[in-house]
């Protein structure tokens, strides 16, 4: 029998092999050069403001920096030095309030969200309205505390008030608190739960021994941004804490906060105050981005 | 009659324990407890709508609908209309998510669809995220102090360019809707930024491997298959973008001018909203206060409006794969 024929590769010629080279001059492939390219530019322009802005608050805001600046009062309009110690001090302060009434809050419905709602009609009516809520307008939450607070004087017959501010502040941090920490405790493995009340633990010892420890994580770093984002609102203390050029006198009078300091003094013709503006700004840029580098890390550690 | 292998195990190790009374009352307590934290969210909620619109009662007997059409803001003959505002929100905010969209989903493409080393990517998505931080009247500050000088001879030649259209007839003199529309660009580019990327991110991988497979490029994928599949998420994104820039108010209000008087002109001062509530209401009274109710009462219809549409969408339009 003859051997059958070898098999010879020369059908291989008939191929087109130039398809499979990468041929730089093809329209797609100068349309996707194109495209590459503006969608860089775009994300250039993005970055941009970002870097120029920081620069400025660091080069204008960091050269004013002493202890003076941070240890003193603003000066009256017209005259010199003067520091910015009181609105430091205001902002912290205004914050704390705001984050003493927001976290309790925030957390508490968020863990009836997670662990106890059926996802009923109410869990759903919650959720929503804390998106809707997210959404506010901040300007409309410094209304709304002036409305209830401010004008009705509940607190000792006080008007414009740290107390206030940190109220209005407080709205604005709620539903962010809420969010998170519905989200957090929803990472939570059910077994974690099972696990607790199989030893017999209550309903409440495993949502407070287990699951929220368990979940602590995304809380926080929520939760830390959630401050962040309140110490550098503005709009909602304009008309709440107003504005004080003395140290903190308690809270329950007006008070004064670097936010409302960086408004007030930006648009005055003094060159003094404008200063004391960027200086200002350079703290609060500073503690927001620490805070946020700060809830980075707290969700780095967690995942080693 | 069969005898338990193990007597002892039946006394007493199954009997049920009984929860003591505390146990149950601290169980209820904390039950209840959570559900009163989670309807402040409703009663707060309510509460804004209540004191606002209690507050713009007077204001909207006295005005009714003219106050939305009518542009005379006169404190002295208490004659208010808050045209120039919503007109001025509605435009500033419009015209910044115009530029904003394309830069944001076009920053969010480049920096998920694998163009550049991982490193570099992270770094851009950090540092669109920590602009999302700077706080808003940081950014007035920025805008008065340097970006409006610096964009000023830019705005100099639209003018001279385009000077003969009703948008640009006016010289440009520092504070104006056109630096306001910047920063707003500014403010709102890390949501959208944020929201494309989250929505390109989550695309199935199946849906790119099918579309590399029968042989499309990268941006034939990108256009055809990647953001159609992503578009409900990035439209949503888009809608919670624009309730943000109407409702947002520092910034604007540092670089807008709060003019009193209405111009078509983008290069002249305008207002908004929220920026006339930033500047009056402290100072208002009697009426005044009434009417500054009533625009922040259409302020918060708007920004509803919008915010419910964007959840909508998320909803309904969103491919199921």
């Amino acid at each position: 029998m003859a051997n059958p024929a070898p098999i010879t590769y020369a059908t291989s010629a008939l191929f087109d092999r130039r398809p499979l080279h990468f041929d730089p001059s093809l329209r797609r492939n100068r349309f996707n050069l194109l495209f590459t390219t503006i969608a860089g530019v775009f994300a250039a322009i993005a970055v941009l403001p970002l870097v120029l802005v920081l620069v400025h608050v660091l080069v204008q805001g960091g050269r004013l920096i002493s202890f003076g600046m941070l240890s003193q009062l603003p000066p009256p309009p017209g005259l010199d030095g003067g520091g910015i110690g009181n609105a430091i001090l205001g902002t912290i302060l205004v914050t704390l309030i705001a984050s003493l009434i927001a976290i309790p809050v925030g957390v508490g419905g968020g863990v009836y969200l997670s662990e106890y709602s059926s996802r009923g009609w109410f869990a759903q009516f919650v959720g929503f309205g804390n998106d809707v809520l997210a959404g506010v307008p901040s300007i409309i939450a410094g209304v709304f505390v002036y409305g209830v607070v401010v004008t009705t004087r509940i607190f000792f017959d006080q008007s414009y008030s740290a107390m206030a501010g940190g109220i209005a502040l407080a709205v604005l941090m709620l539903p962010t608190v809420i969010k998170t920490t519905d989200e957090g405790l929803k990472l939570v493995p059910q077994e974690l739960r099972w696990g607790a009340y199989g030893v017999g633990a209550s309903k409440f010892v495993t949502v407070t021994r287990i699951t929220l420890p368990s979940a602590f994580t995304p809380i926080a770093t929520g939760v830390v941004l959630a401050i962040a984002r309140a110490a550098g609102e503005t709009a909602p203390l304009i008309f709440t804490a107003l504005f004080s050029p003395f140290w903190p006198e308690g809270v329950f009078s007006p008070i004064a906060t670097m936010s409302v300091l960086i408004f007030n003094f930006a648009i005055m013709p003094y060159e003094v105050q404008n200063a004391l503006a960027w200086a200002a700004s350079f703290v609060l840029v500073m503690m927001i981005l620490g805070a946020n580098l700060l809830a980075r890390w707290i969700s780095r550690m967690a995942k080693v | 009659m069969p005898t338990d292998p193990n007597p002892a195990l039946n006394a007493d190790a199954f009997t049920l324990r009984r929860r003591p009374p505390a146990e149950k009352v601290v169980d209820l307590g904390f039950r209840q407890l959570t559900l009163l934290l989670a309807s402040t969210v409703a009663i707060v909620l309510l509460g804004i709508f209540l004191t606002v619109f209690q507050g713009a009662r007077e204001a909207i007997a006295t005005f009714g609908l003219n106050f939305l059409t009518t542009s005379n803001w006169d404190p002295v003959n208490e004659q208010y209309g808050a045209f120039i505002a919503i007109y001025g929100t509605l435009v500033s905010s419009l015209l910044a998510l115009l530029i904003a969209v394309p830069l944001g989903v076009g920053t969010a493409i480049f920096i998920t669809e694998d163009l550049i080393p991982t490193a570099l990517r992270d770094a851009i998505g950090l540092m669109v995220e920590l602009l999302a931080a700077i706080p808003s009247v940081v950014l007035g500050l920025w805008a008065i102090f340097v970006m409006e000088p610096a964009i000023r001879p830019a705005l100099n030649l639209l003018h001279s360019l385009l000077g003969w259209s009703p948008f640009f007839n006016t010289v440009p003199q520092g504070p104006g809707m056109a630096p306001a529309i910047l920063i707003l660009v500014v403010m709102v580019l890390p949501i959208i930024t944020a929201i494309s990327r989250d929505a390109l991110n989550q695309v199935p991988i199946e849906l790119r491997q099918g579309a590399y497979g029968v042989g499309t490029t990268r941006w034939g994928a990108i256009f055809s298959v990647i953001l159609p599949a992503a578009i409900s998420a990035i439209t949503g994104g888009v809608m919670l973008a624009l309730g943000r820039a109407m409702g947002e108010t520092m910034a604007v209000t540092m670089i807008i001018g709060n003019a009193l008087n209405f111009d078509l002109s983008l290069l002249a001062p305008g207002n908004t909203i929220a920026s006339m509530l930033a500047n009056q209401f402290g100072e208002a009274d009697g009426i005044q206060v009434s009417a500054l109710m009533y625009a922040a009462l259409i302020l918060m219809v708007l920004t509803f409006s919008v915010n419910v549409a964007a959840q909508w969408i998320v909803r309904r339009l969103s491919l199921r794969y």
